[in-house]
């Protein structure tokens, strides 16, 4: 898929690399032992470590350095047995210290990839350059007070992962996608909520184009970027403004940027002069991390299956298309509950129930998986009951209407409601003799040759069994009696 | 009976037990003492009326025969240690009002020994400094003068009023920290004892930061064994700081055995440059003499990059505490500059323009350069570079002795105002006690003999990581031979 | 290494203290001098020697993920020079 800008003086290329600050799941804090839970009163889930209080020091959140190697892994990244925390100074409101705890020459993971799954079922492979820990900051309110900022702590020191890619995509469908699939795989990994609107993952988004086949141009960072629609109008946004720039003769200052929802726009927060002098250097209260082979491979060993694997195995193991496969592995929960429709069932058919009739349902009922008010359990009986010829598919459909209302079993719903397909012979040529005799004229086309007009007394035999008729078994009848 | 204030840790241990006196009696001289000798500025808070409920706690813990290796003893805590509940100031106008809701690891664990604490004492600002004058809450005086003459001199620095407190026999004993040698200098200025523990001997929690990889508290005594008491108290394993060493704090006092028969002394070359003060150069002969008559095999050492450590020092240290005193902005604790503030950073800059002084404001401004872009691989990187190599120094010269003797300061203690205004000069104070705070190695100051103006001078013994205890017995040894009992001019005979 | 007022000034706004401008020369002398000083170091051969990192050789020590720390609004406000409503405050950030 390619995504050019026809600007008037040729066309131009997008570069797209994004920084996603991804919140750890752990009891507490990376360097304090504050709880991490979401939305106490202010400033109470602060430890005075969180709140820069002098002589405070840090020490290291164990689970926060086993999510990271664990993502890591999930990212079939290079771990490094050996990293350093860096001061990233500079003055803000909520950051107490007047430096974040992070990870600067030498991060906790190194290189990975991050394999797209696009819309029209190809796949696009993105580097992963690095993946490093470190401290949040705290949370500024600009409105709650006329003259003043009111600064709640409660965020601070909270363990975020900054995962950055390399600068490998060329679409805003492409950088929806990456973050969709790193969502993905966090969640599979239990190492992120991945909740963007709760702000448990935030995006930078970087940007430049380019002619095509020429070198990188300035690029211009846009800052905490909270939903994936929005960054993908971020870029769309911002690549346009470069174009325009260049074409009118002018030129792209490197700058940080903020995206304007209610606007769709971006506009300048601070320019290159402005730009912060962080004056890294390895925090003196921490000593390098390090760790082995062994604390490693055990946490290898308890790895789930991830996304990419998952859809390889219900290509090959259930026959899904590539496109049914990742649909259904978008979420853990999602393939779990096919995984259990498709048991001993055809996959096929059980991914068709999941990813088209179970879906549109809970998509209008606005509900996720774990909601479903019908079970992996109950959808599977569903099927059974086509498979045994107890319901014709279009029985099934009605059925299914009325186990996402009640929630029922599909055997309960069939026998209270007599929604039974009949095959019984005796009952058919009953429905098919009068349908005959109602209708002679129209026996006589078909036997002068018109063998299409069978669907049409096929259509008022069904009506005239509630749709509970075997269709097949009503058009052995039907060409039996009017053909002979 | 000795006077009360004239008491050693070890003595006044004695008196509680057999009941010469209480608890409260040694405390109460003590507060006496201390509120006598207010013209030496060497508390900036005094907090005498819970010295006497600790005293009379160590007065029923000593009954009851529970009592920890400090009960009862009076000391000064330097006010860089943070005290729940009682003004912390680290000698700063930015830390006006700020009284802590926690409590250092040291002086909760001296608490647990027992010690009374007398007060917070007074220090350089952010302990920054060598001479105790750039304090905002004004300079100590040596209780210590020249014979003959009335001016005053100063106690060295940073813990300048910690050592002022114990010379002058207002505490017992009194906790210091050391980061280019802010015990050292201040006990050889003081004619006190000085230990400098290994870095990660004793926790930094809750001691106000100045230099991270520097920073080490320890004891500041009048005596060796007072030292190996108090050091036993103070250290140990903390969980809460990162830096911590987790090994085990052995019995200090039982390695005093006055016996150093067999033991290496180093003596190294570079720590006699051209031009050092031939009294200093003096006493440190007679400390060789000394430890040569004790049975002590004595060597020479080199250390070839001695001349570097000060240099390097004067990058690494303002570097972290750049970083470190970035947390005082005015928004959680502390001063905040209101007027004609319009803006974040106006408050920033008012606030910490107005709270730090010209000592502190100048090294914030050197780490901060060091650290900028383009500035880092000259100045910081090469110093944590040239730091590696100071440090290797050591470990080859530890190859072939197991203690090392230097003087611990270039000269003794001079006039208060006279260096203020030169700070490379000031700096050159700290010239024998940095290199081994860079390799964080402990050094020991002991008094030794006095100059021909009648101020003390010191000796510094410099050991391996972790080995405090031959530090303490060659120094004992050595405390024993010069036999240094001097008062200075404020005790009185 | 000499510095100019500019880059006094500048390197105070980093450190965010404020230095009156009568100050700045005397201030420019004195951190020139200091790095007069330091810039000995560039005598000694630091090839292949690697940074310092940690006087200490060990390797840092983890803690357990477990709450024991926070719940202490009260404390952590306790010596703010204005707090309101459960917040620190600072002077309006417009961003
Ligand atoms: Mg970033
Ligand atoms: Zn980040």
């Amino acid at each position: 898929m390619s995504y050019v800008i026809q600007g008037e003086t040729g066309d131009w290329e997008v570069v797209i690399g994004l920084e996603v600050h991804a919140q750890v799941i752990s009891e507490a804090k990376l360097f304090s032992g504050a709880s991490t839970k979401f939305g106490a009163e202010p400033n109470d889930q602060v430890s005075f470590v969180d709140a820069g209080f002098p002589g405070m020091l840090p020490v290291i959140n164990e689970k926060a350095v086993e999510q990271a190697v664990r993502t890591g892994l999930g990212l079939k990244a290079q771990i490094n047995h050996r990293s350093v925390f860096a001061r990233k100074n500079y003055f803000y409101a909520d950051l107490p210290q007047g430096y974040q705890i992070s990870q600067y020459e030498l991060p906790i993971v190194g290189h990975g990839t991050i394999i797209l799954d696009m819309p029209d079922g190809s796949t696009r492979e993105v580097g992963i350059e690095r993946l490093h820990l470190e401290q949040d900051a705290g949370k500024s309110m600009h409105d709650q007070h006329p003259a003043k900022t009111f600064v709640d702590l409660n965020r601070s020191g909270v363990a975020l992962m900054e995962i950055v890619s390399k600068p490998d995509m060329r679409t805003p469908e492409e950088a929806g996608a990456y973050l969709r699939k790193l969502r993905a795989i966090l969640r599979y990994l239990g190492t992120c909520d991945g909740n963007m609107e709760e702000g448990s993952m935030r995006c930078d988004v970087n940007v430049s184009v380019r002619r095509p086949d020429e070198g990188f141009r300035t690029r211009c960072e846009i800052k905490n970027v909270n939903s994936v629609r929005f960054v993908m109008q971020a870029i769309e946004y911002e690549a346009k403004r470069h174009v325009e720039v260049y074409e009118s003769g002018g030129k792209i200052e490197q700058e940080t940027r903020l995206f304007d929802p209610s606007k769709g726009e971006t506009r300048s927060l601070r320019t290159k002069e402005n730009a912060h002098d962080y004056r890294y250097f390895p925090d003196p209260d921490l000593l390098p991390l390090e760790f082995d082979d062994a604390f490693v491979d055990g946490i290898r060993a308890t790895l789930p299956e991830l996304p990419d694997e998952k859809k390889q195995r219900f290509i090959s193991d259930y026959g899904l298309s590539p496109y049914d496969a990742t649909v259904l592995v978008f979420d853990k929960e999602s393939a779990a509950y096919f995984e259990q429709v498709a048991e001993g069932r055809d996959g096929k058919a059980a991914a068709n129930w999941v990813t088209t009739n179970l879906f549109g349902a809970l998509n209008k009922l606005g509900k996720d998986i774990g909601e479903s008010p019908v079970s992996a359990k109950q959808l599977g009986q569903l099927i059974d009951l086509i498979s045994d010829g107890t319901l014709s598919g279009r029985l099934a459909k009605e059925v299914f209407e009325i186990m996402i209302e009640t929630g029922d079993d599909p055997a309960k719903i069939v026998d209270e409601r007599g929604m039974k397909q009949v095959t019984d012979t005796g009952a058919i040529e009953k429905a098919v003799d009068e349908v005959i005799a109602a209708n002679p004229d129209k026996v006589a086309e078909v036997q002068g040759g018109k063998e299409k007009l069978l669907g049409w007394f096929t259509g008022q035999v069904m009506k005239a069994t509630q749709g509970k008729a075997n269709p097949q078994a009503v058009n052995d009848v039907l060409k039996k009696k009017i053909l002979g | 009976m000795s006077k009360l204030t004239d008491l050693t840790i070890t003595q006044a241990r004695e008196g509680l037990t057999k009941g010469d006196f209480t608890a409260r009696e040694l405390t109460q001289a003590h507060i006496d003492a201390m509120e006598a000798h207010r013209g030496l500025n060497a508390f900036i808070t005094e907090t005498p009326d819970r010295a006497l409920e600790q005293a009379d706690a160590a007065d029923v813990a000593i009954k009851s025969g529970d009592a920890g290796a400090m009960a009862g003893v009076p000391i000064g805590m330097k006010d860089l240690f943070c005290t729940e509940g009682v003004l912390t100031t680290a000698a700063s106008h930015i830390l006006d009002g700020f009284t802590p809701p926690y409590e250092s690891t040291v002086s909760a664990n001296l608490k647990k020994a027992g010690a009374v604490t007398l007060g917070k004492t007074n220090l350089d600002e952010f302990a920054m400094g060598s001479s105790n004058e750039t304090s905002y809450y004004g300079p100590v005086k040596n209780p210590w003068k020249k014979q003959g003459d009335d001016a005053d001199m100063v106690p060295g620095g940073s813990s300048g009023g910690s050592a002022a407190a114990v010379a002058g026999r207002l505490a017992i004993a009194a906790t210091g920290t050391d980061t280019g040698g802010s015990i050292r200098q201040p006990a050889a200025f003081t004619g006190i004892v000085g230990l400098k523990p290994t870095y990660g001997r004793c926790s930094r929690y809750g001691i106000v930061a100045f230099a991270s990889s520097l920073d080490q508290a320890g004891p500041m005594t009048r005596t060796v064994r007072d030292a190996a008491i108090m050091l036993g108290a103070m250290a140990g394993f903390d969980p809460k700081d990162s830096t911590s060493a987790n090994v085990p704090v052995p019995d200090f006092e039982a390695a005093l055995t006055g016996d150093i028969r067999g033991k290496t002394v180093g003596i190294p070359a570079e720590y006699r440059p051209d031009g050092l003060n031939a009294e200093v150069q003096a006493v440190w002969d007679k400390g060789v003499q000394m430890l040569k008559d004790a049975g002590a095999t004595v060597v020479d050492i080199s250390l070839p990059h001695t001349k570097y450590a000060l240099p390097t020092y004067y990058i690494v240290a303002p570097a972290e505490a750049s970083s470190n005193l970035a947390r005082y902005d005015g928004v959680r604790f502390g001063l905040r500059v209101t007027d004609g503030v319009r803006s974040l950073d106006d408050m920033y800059m008012k606030t910490r323009g107005e709270g730090f002084g010209k000592e502190v404001r100048r090294r914030v401004l050197i780490g901060t350069y060091a650290l900028s872009a383009g500035y880092y691989d000259a100045y910081y990187l090469k110093a944590q570079k040239v730091r590696t190599l100071i440090a290797q120094d050591f470990k080859k010269a530890f190859e072939t002795c197991d203690v090392i003797l230097t003087p611990t300061a270039p000269s003794a203690a001079f006039p208060v105002g006279a260096e203020v205004d030169d700070p490379i000069t000031m700096y050159l104070n700290d010239v024998f006690t940095v290199p081994t705070s860079l390799a964080g190695l402990p050094g020991l100051s002991v008094p030794v003999d006095l100059d021909k103006d009648g101020l003390p001078m010191g000796l510094q013994l410099i050991g391996r990581p972790f080995d405090e205890e031959t530090v303490l017995q060659v120094g004992d040894v050595m405390e024993k031979a010069a036999g240094f009992t001097h008062k200075p001019a404020s005790v009185g005979a | 290494m000499s510095l100019d007022n500019t880059t006094v000034r500048n390197i105070a706004f980093l450190a965010r203290i404020d230095v009156p401008e009568a100050e700045l020369p005397g201030l420019a002398d004195e951190l020139s001098a200091i790095l007069g000083f330091v810039e000995q170091l560039g005598e000694v051969d630091t090839k292949g020697v690697e940074p310092m990192t940690s006087v200490t050789e060990m390797a840092l020590r983890w803690r357990e993920d477990a709450i024991t720390d926070g719940g202490q609004q009260d404390k952590v406000l306790a010596n703010a020079p204005d707090a309101v409503e459960g917040y620190f405050t600072v002077p309006k950030v417009v961003e």
